[in-house]
């Protein structure tokens, strides 16, 4: 007995606290907690820059700013072709959104636990939108809409944008539908509900978190899409960050920090209320 | 009875059919137009990829693209990878905030987060004050309008990608396999490279696909920081499409542009399966 105990102890004992050993694991830590502390910095730095400077009392961009005003946001009211853009992009983002929860849902639900080749290769193409050049994309649609005799409007725009955010709501469903237990869906089946009443009583009530969060990153990647608005939305159709783009690649003006500043606090409190409703943190790290 | 959470396949058919009429056939007609020698010429034609592989213009374009987007993935891995590991190891509270600091930048507006990174770049933005306050530069150094720029920036856009991916593999990392490496006497490098590395290569490989992608088609950033003299596939094929008109030629560079990222996103993959496969082999 005596033989068999001691190799187990030996692989239980604690790793031996050498000098290189505590080095080791303090350089370890040292490494990668200034590389942490660099990131960091560098991945907050920019907002809370251009946050501070839209309250600039100046003219200029200038930061840290001299003296600080709310006149930029002010003439916000007054910008016309702006507040036109900004509407345009919220109908877009919310149609967008509601089909993307629809379908997403739906698609997910479908190839999730489907082992058929169609589900894999439907898998495959509703990711892909994620890595292929959106641009491309943007541009391939033009051309087929053209083709087709249509010219660019807000449905077409919106069919566009569905396209592009509809990973999203697919991925954090498909992730929310791995953590269920299959026996559920079994159970609530064999204790005679329908499967619209298992649908509505068991499975959305289990993801309706994953799907919540992923509503909510369409909505923001709808919101914030370039590469396909570029070609499907004209002048009469313009969206925000198109608008935005144009002005800043133009006359740059501090208007637009104080645009951006609405942005950040608007994506802020968004944020934290998906953090509250949907988990939206523990959505996103699986 | 076949089990009712089976076969519900026929759910995702909407959703296919939308695909099929929406993404899949724009691109066979993006595929069919650039095999023409112009828009209304209806005769199959290789004109535009013999322009385009003809002119060494639009060879360094597309390779310039590519490389930017490599440089610009290599820089996240090299600050995402320890977010992630520190991300991974903290308590359950630090974790929210840490994945909400991450997140914050990639769910704030592109053109936003491009637009403050003008302003601390510029001649006289923050970063040039900084720099002369500190002695360092005596003039402002161009910082706007340059290669090094455009990577910075997008570094910054696009770290988030790499960070979730990662920090997910990481997190499901099962921690007595570094308590056992550390029993037997390797040190925490050790064990980090020899352990913890290969075990994170589908978070790894997934979180360079997505930034890859993202930085090889970031239209709004390599425009607004790169500027005019800096051109990128994705300025060529607005400008070919919408300035020159030249559909059939923005087309062909649409294609190429396409498969070439393909290709990357492929190879990445097969390095993937390789560190994986050596991964386990330990």
């Amino acid at each position: 007995m005596a033989t068999l105990a001691s190799p187990a102890a030996n692989v239980a004992a604690p790793p031996p606290r050498t000098q290189s050993a505590t080095w080791d694991v303090r350089s370890q830590r040292i490494v990668f907690g200034t590389l942490t502390a660099i990131a960091i910095v560098f991945l907050i730095a920019p907002t809370i820059i251009v946050l501070l400077t839209s309250f600039t009392a100046t003219e200029s961009l200038r930061f840290p700013p001299q003296g600080y005003s709310l006149r930029w946001y002010k003439a916000l009211l007054d910008a016309d072709q702006m507040q036109a853009a900004a509407w345009n992009s919220l109908v877009v983002a919310v149609w967008t959104t509601l089909a993307c929860v629809v379908l997403g849902t739906a698609g997910a639900l479908g190839i999730a636990r489907s082992a058929s080749r169609f589900a894999r290769i439907a898998d495959v193409m509703f990711m892909s939108p994620l890595i292929l050049p959106a641009l491309a994309f943007g541009f391939a649609a033009l051309v087929y809409i053209h083709l087709l005799g249509f010219h660019p409007s807000i449905p077409l725009l919106i069919v566009g944008h569905v396209i592009v955010c509809v990973p999203f709501v697919l991925r954090t469903t498909i992730a929310a539908l791995a953590q269920v237990d299959p026996a559920l869906f079994d159970a609530s089946a064999s204790l005679g509900a329908g499967r619209a009443l298992t649908f509505r009583r068991v499975t959305l009530p289990l993801i309706g978190r994953g799907v919540g969060a992923g509503a909510f990153l369409a909505f923001m990647a709808s919101f914030d899409n370039v590469p396909v608005s570029l070609f499907l939305a004209d002048e009469r159709t313009e969206v925000l960050p198109i608008h935005l783009w144009q002005q800043i690649d133009t006359n740059l003006d501090v208007r637009t920090a104080a645009i951006s500043g609405v942005i950040i606090i608007v994506t802020i409190l968004l944020m934290v209320l998906a953090e509250r409703f949907a988990g939206l943190s523990r959505q996103l790290a699986r | 009875m076949a089990s009712a959470t089976r076969d519900e396949w026929p759910l995702a058919l909407p959703l296919a059919a939308l695909f099929i009429v929406c993404f899949v056939a724009p691109f066979c007609v993006l595929l069919a137009l650039s095999l023409h020698a112009d828009a209304q010429a209806r005769a199959f034609s290789v004109a535009q990829y013999a322009k385009f592989f003809g002119d060494t213009f639009n060879l360094s374009i597309l390779w310039s693209t590519l490389w930017l987007a490599i440089k610009a993935t290599l820089v996240c891995l090299l600050f995402g990878y320890p977010i992630a590991w520190v991300c991974s190891r903290a308590p359950a509270r630090w974790q929210s905030v840490l994945v909400f600091v991450v997140v914050l930048p990639i769910l704030t507006s592109v053109v936003v987060r491009t637009f403050a990174w003008i302003v601390i770049l510029g001649r006289e933005g923050v970063l040039n004050h900084a720099l002369r306050a500190l002695h360092v530069i005596d003039q402002p150094v161009p910082l706007l309008f340059t290669e090094t720029g455009v990577i910075a920036v997008l570094a910054q856009v696009q770290m988030p990608l790499m960070v979730l991916p990662l920090f997910a593999t990481l997190s499901r990392i099962d921690r007595n396999l570094g308590d056992a490496s550390a029993a037997l006497g390797a040190g925490a490098w050790r064990t980090f490279f020899r352990i913890t590395l290969p075990l994170s290569t589908p978070g790894l490989v997934a979180g360079c696909i997505l930034v890859f992608s993202a930085c090889a088609t970031a239209f709004v950033t390599q425009t607004l920081i790169g500027g005019a003299r800096l051109v990128y596939m994705p300025l060529h094929i607005y400008q070919q499409a919408i300035g020159a008109n030249n559909w059939p030629f923005a087309a062909a560079i649409s294609v190429v542009f396409t498969i070439a990222v393909m290709i990357v996103i492929y190879a990445l993959n097969r390095v993937g399966r390789t560190g994986k496969a050596y991964g386990d082999a330990r």
